[in-house]
């Protein structure tokens, strides 16, 4: 599939000269172009799903290679693994069930049959992507086969139906294809709305006369505080520049035009105004398994201060941010330095900087990094398009998104089979 | 000699065992050394112990004549911590212990001139403590006995002198010849003779914080001589007079006195009436700002832009300004003199100018006219820009002089006497204080360290610049922020001197604070609870090395210390120029404000100070030595008058 070969190979490109901006625009771009590529795979008659996933581990290995620090396409690539895991799941159940129907068919209760399989394979679907629904009896009782077939891998399933039922087949593999191609359009329609469905909570977090802080620009952050606005909520809003990028300019101005009483003040001032604020409310690069958050520069510093005034501390993230891996040193693994000129003029100091002067070391070094990491003990919540959670409920809310399988995204040789 | 002091000789066991009874130095000590040094009848001085709190000078003359006879026993508690992590010879490298001591002795002496008693600053005895390499005197013995000089304060007379006989014993346990020095002064002559010395202190002090041994030379003179000179006096009558100044300058001040130390409140911009008749008086009439902060309405919010040309304008038309007066003023304004030791000197050096050219009006007396000329100027230059507290305190000072000028001095006796006082607390409290915050601080920085530094603080520099021509093998992180970034100033001279630096903005201030071990800060002031009041961002810097667990050293001299108390940043600051904000220098792709900055919802907040917490504060290293932030009040509530301002 050269075509999509090239799609992905523009994409890395994309990625490895840092031309996405924002975890949003990456997620939505990695989804769009892993649908490509699963709309482009030409899958076997055995083993669909086996051969899709392979496929996608294939790309999504790439893809995170290219920037390791975007952890959203990492995200994105495992909620599509996991979709196809599951689709190909809910198929299989229901082709069990399909093979229950045929031997134990004309049974008076037929009908009633009929129904299960769909319903438990939506069950399986909802209860993954809708996932703070607290599962009732029946679907606890329903997934209960469901979870024990999870470690016959999905083949076996496909295998027995294609000895089975040769004729179903080609019907069945377009109908994998297709529900994983709905699935990942949901998940981009998702990607897309997640501000809308994180700013509708806006009012119960933000009342009246309330003083806002936050730094740099996020657009998360941006539409909740305009949504309060528009319920008629009055409330100042301090932003913190955000240097070395003043993204808290750009975010002022947008505030400004939307009619919030908006004051703009450097970073350093953060501390001596966090008094007077009564919630801290920041957007989020990515959201780490143990709670922690990987955020804009600067923001460590804020969550510090707004611990020792005890103001709330709430992150604002879409579930696409959501990254199952715990992290490890990530001030360092999971940051990036960015160009120095940012911070000093190349012309001013270059007779500073002059790598090959002296006795080889330079004297000067510009650090410029691009993000920060929050800990879990300083955040006091998450709100994510599935409503509020605290910190320590990552964990859980990651096991929803994610199949365990894929964590690691790697192409093993008989991860397939 | 005196027979109170027999009576009172055994008293404390403990005490008697240590230091400086060792059988090796009691030999030398005359028969009276056998009595205690401590007085026993100080429950509150024992009470005290666990204040770090240094003992009170016993009589500043005293002392002055017989430095040597008193330091080592001045070695005292809240010394003993800065001074045991001190390494003499890294000090005074190569000085021998009377060397070095008698360097030290024309080191600090900043409380010359105070007429009661105070304390000896802890910085210069610390010093001499330290200079003496083998600490051959036990800490423990020395410690009771400061604290009875504490305990003496509030105490009858009759008791103190005893406690003072009991001291001064055991300042005379030391060689028969100091001790001999000693006994010849009498206080009165000493006094006369502190004028006269004096000057020749000051300039001496200036070469021995540099090179201690050569100064050594002057010093020594100047503090022998005198003594010798004086008429023999007895011992009985030396330790009463010595009480009575002690009680005269160390006793609290009256109830309504206190009072007064209460710091005025400040003109809050919010009450109208009050701005209004300010607006009157003032010389220049700034338009306030459209957009007001509504948070800092008690803060002065113009426009800066047209303040300036509109001054410049009117420089013949302010008749009793004086052109150096204005050049400062104007200086201020335009943000070339910034920096809280910067602008009092420059301060200072333009008051000097204006008073030299100063005549005293006809039918009027030159204590209240020179004072009202001073008010005037003072209030021009709050319209410039506001004052720091550090000023504050330096106008204070020159105030107080000019109202104990004696009445009998004529006119060009008394314009005399201010100027070289305006040098003197110029030299001593801003030049050489910087010069032993340096000598400090030093000792806190080893090899292979990383240094943070904030902003540019002149007093910082210093000590990494003496640091590096020491040859310590060091980092430093120089952390900056907008508007003004200062860093950026101080890098390039740090660089320039060859140091390897580290530049970043605060943001990264939690990403560069795992490498570093010490964090070294700038202060604007120090108030009375422990807040370090400093450039915008010091806080967040303190509190993210809190975070880290690394140590955070306040570098700022006593003179800028105060007694007003704050504990939070917006109750009190100084706002700069709103515009400063929405531009970015040399980023001119960030113009998004460009359009709305008149926006009525916006609001641009361009903070100049921030209030530090004193618990994210770890020491902080001042004239008087290191100290913890909890002592500040103690050094501003103690060398209030005559040692905070001399």
């Amino acid at each position: 599939m050269p075509d999509v070969q090239a799609l992905v190979n523009e994409f890395i490109i994309k990625l490895k000269k840092r031309k996405v901006e924002g975890s949003q625009a990456t997620a939505r771009m990695t989804a769009e172009l892993l649908r490509s590529v699963i709309s482009q795979q030409r899958v076997p008659y055995n083993n669909q799903a086996g051969a899709l996933i392979d496929a996608i581990k294939a790309v999504g290995e790439q893809l995170i290679a290219a920037n390791p620090v975007e952890l959203a396409v990492g995200n994105i690539v495992r909620r599509v693994l996991h979709i196809i895991r599951e689709e190909d799941l809910s198929l299989a159940t229901a082709a069990v069930a399909g093979l229950n129907l045929s031997a134990v068919s004309d049974d008076e209760d037929d009908g009633e049959r009929e129904d299960h399989p769909v319903l438990s394979a939506a069950a399986v679907a909802a209860a993954a992507r809708s996932t703070l629904r607290p599962p009732s009896l029946q679907t606890l009782l329903e997934d209960m086969p469901d979870s024990a077939a999870v470690p016959q891998s999905s083949s076996s399933g496909g295998d027995s139906e294609g000895k089975s039922k040769s004729a179903d087949k080609s019907s069945r593999s377009r109908k994998l294809k297709h529900d994983i191609i709905e699935a990942v359009n949901e998940l981009i329609q998702d990607i897309a709305t997640c501000h809308e469905q994180i700013s509708e909570q806006a009012v119960e977090h933000i009342h009246q006369n309330e003083v806002i802080l936050t730094l740099g620009r996020s657009r998360t952050v941006m539409e909740f505080l305009c949504a309060a606005k528009e319920k008629k909520r009055s409330f100042r809003v301090f932003v913190a520049e955000g240097a070395p990028r003043y993204q808290g300019h750009v975010l002022a101005k947008e505030l400004v035009a939307r009619g919030l009483q908006t004051t703009l003040i450097t970073d350093s001032a953060v501390f001596a105004m966090i008094s007077r604020v009564n919630m801290v409310i920041v957007g989020a690069h990515a959201v780490m398994a143990n709670g922690g958050v990987i955020a804009p520069v600067g923001l460590n510093m804020v969550a510090l201060a707004a611990q020792r005034h005890a103001v709330p501390f709430v992150v604002l993230a879409g579930t696409h941010k959501l990254c199952p891996l715990y992290p490890h040193n990530p001030e360092v693994l999971l940051n990036e330095l960015k160009s120095p000129s940012e911070l000093l003029d190349f012309g001013e100091f270059s007779d500073c900087m002059d790598f090959g002067s002296g006795n080889g070391s330079p004297l000067l070094h510009v650090v410029n990094p691009a993000f920060d990491y929050v800990p879990p003990k300083l955040v006091s919540l998450f709100i994510t398009d599935t409503g509020g959670h605290n910190p320590s409920y990552m964990y859980r809310l990651i096991a929803d998104y994610y199949s365990a399988d894929d964590l690691v995204v790697q192409r093993r040789p008989a991860s397939g089979n | 000699m005196d027979p109170r002091r027999g009576a009172r000789v055994v008293i404390d066991p403990k005490v008697r065992q240590v230091g400086f009874f060792a059988p090796g130095r009691t030999q030398s000590a005359p028969p009276e050394s056998s009595s205690p040094p401590v007085a026993d009848n100080s429950p509150a001085g024992n009470s005290l112990s666990p204040v770090m709190i240094p003992p009170p000078r016993h009589a500043s003359d005293n002392l002055h004549s017989a430095r040597p006879v008193l330091c080592p026993p001045l070695r005292r508690p809240g010394d003993t911590i800065p001074v045991g992590s001190y390494n003499p010879s890294e000090f005074f490298p190569g000085t021998s212990p009377t060397a070095s001591f008698y360097s030290k002795v024309g080191d600090g002496e900043f409380s010359e001139d105070a007429s009661g008693a105070g304390w000896t600053h802890r910085g210069n005895s610390g010093k001499v403590a330290s200079s003496f390499p083998s600490g051959g005197f036990d800490l423990t013995a020395v410690k009771p006995s400061n604290l009875t000089t504490v305990s003496v304060v509030n105490m009858p007379p009759g008791i103190s002198v005893k406690t003072r006989g009991a001291l001064i014993e055991v300042q005379n346990e030391q060689p028969a010849s100091s001790r001999s020095l000693k006994e010849k002064t009498s206080k009165a002559e000493r006094r006369a003779l502190q004028e006269a010395q004096r000057a020749a202190k000051a300039a001496a002090k200036a070469e021995v914080s540099k090179a201690p041994i050569a100064a050594s030379g002057v010093a020594t003179p100047v503090n022998a001589k005198p003594a010798k000179a004086s008429k023999p006096s007895s011992q009985k009558k030396d330790s009463a007079s010595v009480t009575a100044s002690e009680k005269k300058g160390v006793d609290r001040p009256p109830e309504k006195d206190r009072k007064k130390d209460i710091p005025h409140p400040r003109m809050q911009f919010d009450d109208k009436s009050r701005v209004e008749k300010a607006k009157r008086r003032a010389v220049v009439r700034p338009i306030e700002v459209r957009n007001r902060v509504e948070l800092f309405r008690h803060l002065p919010q113009y426009e800066r832009g047209t303040l300036l040309p509109d001054l410049e304008s009117k420089f013949f038309q302010l008749d009793p300004m004086h052109p150096a007066v204005y050049k400062v003023g104007l200086q201020y304004l335009a943000g070339d003199v910034s920096g809280g030791n910067a602008r009092c000197i420059a301060m200072l050096h333009a008051f000097q100018e204006a008073i030299k050219d100063y005549s005293t009006p006809p039918e009027k007396t030159l204590v209240r006219d020179l004072t009202a000329r001073i008010s005037s100027y003072v209030s021009f230059l709050i319209e410039c820009r506001p004052l720091s507290i550090s000023m504050g305190n330096a106008i204070r000072f020159l105030k107080s002089r000019i109202a104990k000028l004696p009445l009998s001095l004529s006119e060009s006796e008394a314009k005399a006497s201010l100027q070289s006082d305006i040098n003197r607390f110029i030299n001593e409290k801003i030049v050489l204080a910087d010069k032993v915050i340096v000598r400090h601080a030093v000792t806190k920085i080893r090899d292979g360290d990383v240094l943070l530094t904030y902003g540019s603080s002149s007093a910082v520099e210093m000590i990494l610049l003496y640091a590096h021509e020491l040859g310590k093998q060091f980092r430093v992180v120089v952390v900056d922020s907008r508007p003004k970034l200062e860093g950026q100033l101080l890098l390039r001279r740090l660089v320039g001197k060859g140091l390897s630096c580290t530049y970043t903005h605060i943001n990264a201030v939690s990403y560069i604070m795992h490498e570093v071990t010490r964090v070294f800060l700038g202060a604007s002031s120090v108030l009375s609870n422990g807040t370090v009041y400093s450039r915008v961002g010091t806080a967040c810097v303190s509190m993210v090395a809190h975070a880290f667990r690394v140590p955070v050293l306040v570098c700022c001299e006593a003179y800028k210390f105060h007694e007003r108390v704050q504990l939070d940043s917006i109750c009190s600051n100084e706002l700069g120029d709103p515009d400063a904000i929405s531009k970015v220098p040399g980023r001119e792709e960030i113009n998004y404000l460009d359009d709305w900055a008149k926006s009525e919802n916006l609001q641009l907040l361009n903070l100049i100070y921030d209030a530090t917490p004193s618990d994210y504060v770890s020491m902080i290293i001042t004239d008087y030595g290191m100290v913890p932030p909890t002592s500040v009040p103690v050094i501003v509530r103690e060398y209030r008058r005559e040692h905070l301002w001399i």
